[in-house]
């Protein structure tokens, strides 16, 4: 049924092949040109093109927090000490430790201690797994201090960056309770009295536990009041090792995560890291615009 | 000296991160400090000669007029974030590796462990029952000192110190913010390497004595000053309570008002955000401090007494 002017065109199976492993040796040699690789990265990349190489940034989804640019005395260590990025990647590390652990884990009086055990002796590096879940949360409340002690020694909390601090303080709360709430996991001595001991305090709470100043003239009970709403109970039992695991592999990532973005999208959008910026003298005060 | 005993504590693989505290605050305090004390000598110079100021290259940091002021995020940001991330990643690694999270006996609500302790960053608060109740203590107190930091940014008006390290320039919100930092560490300290069995005061080094027991007098105020009246005690802490405010509020004043750059800045403060500060510095950064020397070394457990709560 073909044509007769087609005729001579035609080629052999051998030679279509042919043509088709060398476009392919050419795609492996230079990816950029391929249409796969156009439609995941969207921009061509040249090496030594700065401008290219800020779209790249830019088009990037994780990169995109970024500027394409920055104030070249800005990506100095010295200034921010990267501890708010290193807080950020040690949440990572957590994240990504959490999940493996919360494959072998029971949030039950029966099986939550020995679902411990197993992880430490018989599945493979769910030592690993544990150890490091344990000591990146230790570290991350430390890397969290430091962030905010460079914080205040930079003056960075001020006009227009405080509502930052303020969600800064808020993940600061998220992120030992976060740390508390993960202690009772294991459901060990440890982490049982610690947790006793923490929530006998609630308590006490004024106005809303059984022992608090004018608790009990509101009708607060040991079993209607603000330490039964955290556990579940009355003591430190099953419901209250449920809540702990969903407050602790839920609800706070969540919250925190989203606090993250506000977090770090303010921080663009307050115009960037707050320095290192050229020192202002007491001579250059002007007066305030109107005393409220 | 009782050095098995200070390595018992030291070793607790939970108590590893305080060893890291204790070198890594220290070590950048230094690292902050050493770039504002060189800023302020920065300072200095440019106040003292104005045309300089005006010409001046403002930063501590060199910068020569060939070179551009901005770089590209990629590669100079990005190889940095890099590296961080691998350097975390392997001292993670190589602590995961070393040391073993610990796991004790299954959870016995039978068997008390004594001392026992909340994990190292919630000792301070654990600390602080000593000196307060509960309610206080534990809910009152921790409330105070997040809202406190979250006003912090609100009554700050200092329009210099934004975006280098200075001291001169800020010497008050430092001076709060570092207190209160030394505080919060302070009593993770106590609390860690001194409380022993039955929260009791063992000094470092000293053997962990079970048995051992404190014939120690708490006495309440009131009864210090010999009235056993309870209406009159309870004039009598209001009245105490009233005099510390008073009087911390005064010495407060005194450093807000100071002559120079504190005048300034306190006369661009409204009425608001002053008694605001007040507030908090009294309660928070005096108050906590002078009930634990009334607590440790007068032995005076409550200034105010009422049939609903006591402080
Ligand atoms: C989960 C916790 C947190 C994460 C992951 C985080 C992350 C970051 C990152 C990546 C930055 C960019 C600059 C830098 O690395 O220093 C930043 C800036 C900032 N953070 Fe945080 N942060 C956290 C908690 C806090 C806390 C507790 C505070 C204060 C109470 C705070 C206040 C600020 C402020 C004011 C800035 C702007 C600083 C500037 O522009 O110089 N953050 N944060």
């Amino acid at each position: 049924m073909s044509k007769p002017e087609d005729e001579p065109k035609s080629t052999t199976l051998l030679e279509t092949a042919k043509e088709a492993l060398q476009g392919l040796r050419e795609d492996i040699k230079d990816p950029q040109r391929t249409q796969i690789w156009k439609s995941v990265f969207r921009v061509k990349h040249e090496r030594s093109d700065p401008r290219t190489r800020s779209l790249g940034v830019l088009g990037n989804v994780f990169l995109h927090l970024h500027p394409g640019r920055i104030n070249r005395d800005a990506v100095r260590y010295n200034y921010t000490w990267g501890m708010g990025g290193i807080t950020f990647y040690l949440y990572l590390v957590l994240t990504f430790t959490g999940v493996l652990l919360m494959f072998y884990y029971h949030p039950t009086k029966l099986q939550a201690f020995r679902d411990i055990l197993y992880l430490e002796h018989d599945v493979p590096f769910g030592r690993l797994a544990r150890n490091m879940h344990r000591w990146a949360a230790h570290l991350m409340i430390i890397t969290l201090w430091l962030h905010m002690f460079r914080v205040v020694l930079t003056g960075s909390y001020r006009r227009p960056r405080e509502f930052n601090w303020c969600v800064g303080v808020i993940l600061l709360v998220l992120t030992l309770l976060l740390s508390f709430t993960g202690y009772l996991l294991p459901d060990d001595q440890l982490g049982f009295w610690a947790v006793t001991v923490g929530t006998n305090m609630a308590r006490a709470t004024p106005l809303l536990g059984n022992e608090g100043p004018f608790g009990p003239a509101l009708g607060m009970t040991p079993y209607n009041d603000v330490r039964f709403a955290l556990l579940g109970g009355s003591i430190v039992d099953a419901n209250a090792l449920l809540r702990a695991y969903i407050w602790h592999c839920i609800a706070i990532p969540v919250l925190a995560s989203v606090f993250m973005i506000v977090h770090f999208w303010r921080v663009r959008k307050d115009g960037g890291i707050s320095g290192p910026s050229p020192v202002m003298l007491e001579s250059e005060i002007k007066p305030p615009a109107k005393v409220r | 000296m009782d050095w098995a005993q200070i390595w018992r504590i030291v070793s607790v693989p939970d108590n590893v991160p305080i060893t890291l505290i204790a070198i890594l605050v220290p070590f950048y305090t230094w690292y902050g400090l050493r770039q504002a004390v060189a800023t302020d000598r920065l300072i200095d110079k440019l106040q003292a000669d104005p045309a300089l100021a005006k010409t001046g290259h403002r930063k501590i940091l060199p910068f020569l007029p060939e070179w551009s002021r901005e770089v590209p995020v990629w590669p100079y940001l990005l190889k940095i974030e890099f590296l961080a991330a691998i350097i975390v990643t392997l001292i993670l690694m190589i602590w995961s590796i070393t040391l073993n999270a610990p796991l004790e006996e299954p959870a016995n609500p039978n068997f008390t462990m004594n001392p026992s302790k909340a994990p190292w960053y919630f000792v301070g608060l654990q600390e602080m029952l000593v000196y307060f109740d509960p309610w206080f203590a534990g809910v009152v107190l921790p409330s105070l000192i997040v809202v406190g930091l979250m006003v912090f940014p609100y009554v700050d008006t200092n329009p210099l110190g934004l975006g280098y390290y200075t001291i001169k320039q800020r010497v008050i919100p430092l001076f709060s913010f570092g207190f209160g930092f030394f505080l919060w560490l302070l009593l993770i300290f106590i609390g860690t390497f001194v409380r022993g069995p039955g929260w009791m005061w063992f000094w470092p080094g000293q053997p962990w004595d079970h048995t051992r027991v404190i014939y120690e007098v708490n006495r309440n105020l009131p009864d210090v000053l010999g009235i056993h009246n309870l209406w009159l005690g309870g004039i009598l802490g209001v009245l105490a309570i009233a005099i510390f405010y008073a009087g911390a509020g005064w010495g407060i004043h005194k450093w807000l008002t100071k002559p120079g750059l504190n005048r300034t800045l306190y006369e661009r403060t409204s009425l608001l955000q002053y008694a605001t500060f007040q507030f908090f510095a009294i309660t928070v950064l005096a108050g906590l401090p002078a009930k634990m020397i009334l607590r440790l070394v007068f032995r005076v457990h409550y200034v105010l007494i009422t049939p609903w709560f006591n402080i």
